[in-house]
């Protein structure tokens, strides 16, 4: 027979010798909670509380609540948009690009990255909704013929950005929920009561039959290769929200790519936000260590480099395609009003993550941490500078004007936040934030017959 | 009835695929095998060749392509307006809605095909189950005519289960 003592698994998780360990020590975390984490769930339903609050204070006064006003009609909001968009993509990178690509550290991190971007477009879908004020209406944004039978222009960047994120969330939610099937069907085994109940029926009787495995993984195989152009889709097409526009600083080809690659460079620090803490709350250095956090670092390090690239060379064809209009826009963004929001933008994005270069940083998880918050800044501040200051100054001097978020969004833009929060918590303790099964398929197989010399022969 | 069944638990790969293997050999069709992970080897031994999922894949996508376009078509031409002075019918404008449909079309249509093939949701479980094999146990279960099951079962202890179970293949 050909199963051969191959050293799988070793390399990544030393640690980890039995294929039971990985229940035992994943199942562990779907217990009664702790003090530390009732506290922050409780945080998290008081900042929902805000957001709710402030979202429901805008609904009732009208849009005006906002700072939003000619010329600048976009702000806050879709930069939040964009942002928990933007958040989502490494998700899926990790979860479907990097397992095209066989890459061997991916599997612990996966499922909590890929509940990120599950929650995250939760997130960014409401934004739009924020932004139109009159939220009733939302279902204007379903394609169907008004009362005189006229179709919405589908030739619009709005709407193909309706599609893009309603199939990346619907796919992403599909991936997702397949991914745990098997591994709700473990904690189903393990589980008494209400919550076995509750596994039973999310894991659809899974028993992890050969013809369950079989088709499960070919299933698998072609979900990822479907997500894996959805997600450069996805923020492509955001981007073209903008690029499809002429507003100065809008309107370039390198968006879509430049857009993708600020996508995957903030959610991989996002990635890395979230599970230093779950790393140390639950104790999982065995599956997520050291080793893992360096590979992220270095993607964090490559997507920075593509990015702060990408500010160059804007900043270069500003200058160099000689309009007077595009030149003002960049040196504005510079040295305008909103002078504050490109510089954090510029240090957060491109020379904090320098410090990646070195090793001894990339393998200290505190450093890690310190370095990804300052990227979520910088990136959020990166979508501010393109949506407001592009619109702040256009064409016409008359016509310029500055715009001041109010409480109101600022509210609606941090409870934002802790919505997300309260999702990815419950998410911690309702299902296995590991993938277990995945874990166990880089483990070394339990063999018998060590060495027997048919397993040297298939060799 | 007449047709019984053997479960055994094994701690050890080799020793799963090895009775997987050997039942084969002696005419045994009727074997299920559990493991707590897709594991290839035991995919292999029971001759597994290649899942159809893929067509469902396929069809799914192409269903999405095919409607995207007319869709988005048919409501151009439905109230012909020119916007943005591009042709009623601009294919190129089209292509986001059209790639956008064909994943999701592709993704749904990939997950039913998977529910179809695997028979998921699985509302009467199997019977024959042991909870340890979605922790770190493999099982092979055998479905035999009476008379043959004393075979299996030699075939089946020679591997060294940790547990062998006899039970009626429905209830």
């Amino acid at each position: 027979m050909a199963v051969g003592t191959t050293e799988r698994g070793a390399l990544t998780h030393p640690d980890v010798t039995r294929l039971d360990d990985v229940n035992r020590d994943v199942l562990k975390m779907l217990t009664v909670p702790g003090k530390g984490w009732w506290m922050l769930f409780g945080l998290c339903v008081a900042g929902v509380g805000m957001f709710l609050t402030a979202w429901f204070w805008q609904i009732y006064k009208g849009i005006g609540v906002s700072g939003l006003m000619s010329p600048v009609g976009w702000g806050v909001y879709i930069t939040t948009f964009v942002f928990w968009v933007g958040i989502a993509h490494s998700g899926t990178l990790i979860s479907a690009i990097l397992f095209l690509f066989r890459a061997p550290w991916r599997q612990s991190i996966y499922r909590a990255a890929e509940a990120m971007t599950v929650f995250a477009v939760m997130t960014a879908g409401l934004f739009p909704l924020i932004h139109v004020g009159r939220v009733w209406h939302a279902y204007w944004l379903i394609p169907y013929p008004n009362s005189r039978f006229l179709w919405p222009n589908f030739k619009s960047p709005l709407v193909w950005d309706v599609f893009a994120v309603t199939t990346y969330f619907t796919v992403s939610a599909v991936f997702f929920y397949l991914g745990t099937i098997p591994d709700v069907a473990a904690a189903r085994d393990r589980a008494t009561g209400l919550r076995r109940k509750l596994y039973s029926v999310i894991s659809l009787g899974w028993q992890g039959t050969d013809q369950q495995w079989h088709h499960f993984g070919k299933a698998y195989i072609f979900l990822a290769a479907l997500a894996t152009p959805l997600v450069l889709s996805v923020h492509s097409v955001v981007s073209w929200d903008f690029a499809m526009s002429i507003v100065p600083g809008w309107h370039a080809t390198i968006f879509a790519p430049y857009f993708v690659a600020g996508a995957i460079f903030s959610g991989v620090a996002m990635v890395i936000t979230l599970t230093v803490p779950l790393r140390k709350i639950f104790g999982l250095e065995a599956y997520l260590t050291v080793k893992h956090f360096d590979a992220m670092a270095k993607l964090c390090l490559f997507t920075s480099m593509i990015v702060f690239y990408a500010y160059l060379s804007e900043f270069f064809l500003a200058w160099y395609s000689g309009e007077d209009p595009e030149r003002h826009a960049f040196w504005n963004r510079l040295f305008g009003t909103y002078w504050w929001a490109t510089w954090t933008m510029l240090v957060c994005n491109g020379f904090v993550p320098v410090m990646l270069w070195f090793k001894r940083v990339r393998h200290s998880i505190p450093a890690l941490f310190v370095i990804s918050i300052f990227v979520n800044i910088g990136m959020w501040f990166e979508r501010y500078v393109i949506v407001v200051t592009s619109l702040h100054n256009e064409y016409e001097p008359f016509a310029w004007g500055i715009y001041r978020p109010s409480v109101t969004e600022m509210a609606i833009m941090a409870g934002s936040f802790f919505w997300f929060g309260f999702w990815f918590l419950l998410f911690t303790r309702l299902l296995p934030p590991i993938a277990i099964q995945e874990l166990k398929e880089v483990l070394p197989p339990p063999i018998r017959k060590k060495k027997s010399p048919e397993a040297q022969e298939a060799h | 009835m007449s047709a019984q069944g053997i479960l055994a638990s094994y701690e050890y790969l080799d020793s799963t695929v090895d009775a997987i293997e050997n039942l084969k050999k002696a005419g045994f069709d009727d074997i299920k095998a559990y493991a707590p992970y897709p594991e290839h080897h035991i995919e292999h031994a029971l001759g597994y060749g290649e899942s159809p999922v893929r067509v469902w894949t396929l069809v799914g996508a192409l269903t999405g392509t095919a409607t995207a376009f007319a869709f988005t078509s048919w409501t151009s031409v439905e109230w012909p307006l020119v916007v943005g002075g591009k042709p009623i019918i601009s294919i190129p404008a089209f292509i986001p809605i059209v790639f956008e449909m064909s994943v999701l079309f592709g993704a749904l249509s990939t997950v039913i095909g998977l529910f179809v093939l695997s028979k998921l949701p699985n509302v009467k479980p199997a019977v024959v189950y042991d909870p340890e094999f979605t922790a770190g146990r493999y099982g092979v279960y055998v479905e035999a005519d009476s008379k043959r099951l004393e075979e299996a079962r030699k075939i089946m202890n020679a591997e060294e289960p940790i547990e062998l179970r006899e039970g009626a293949a429905d209830e």
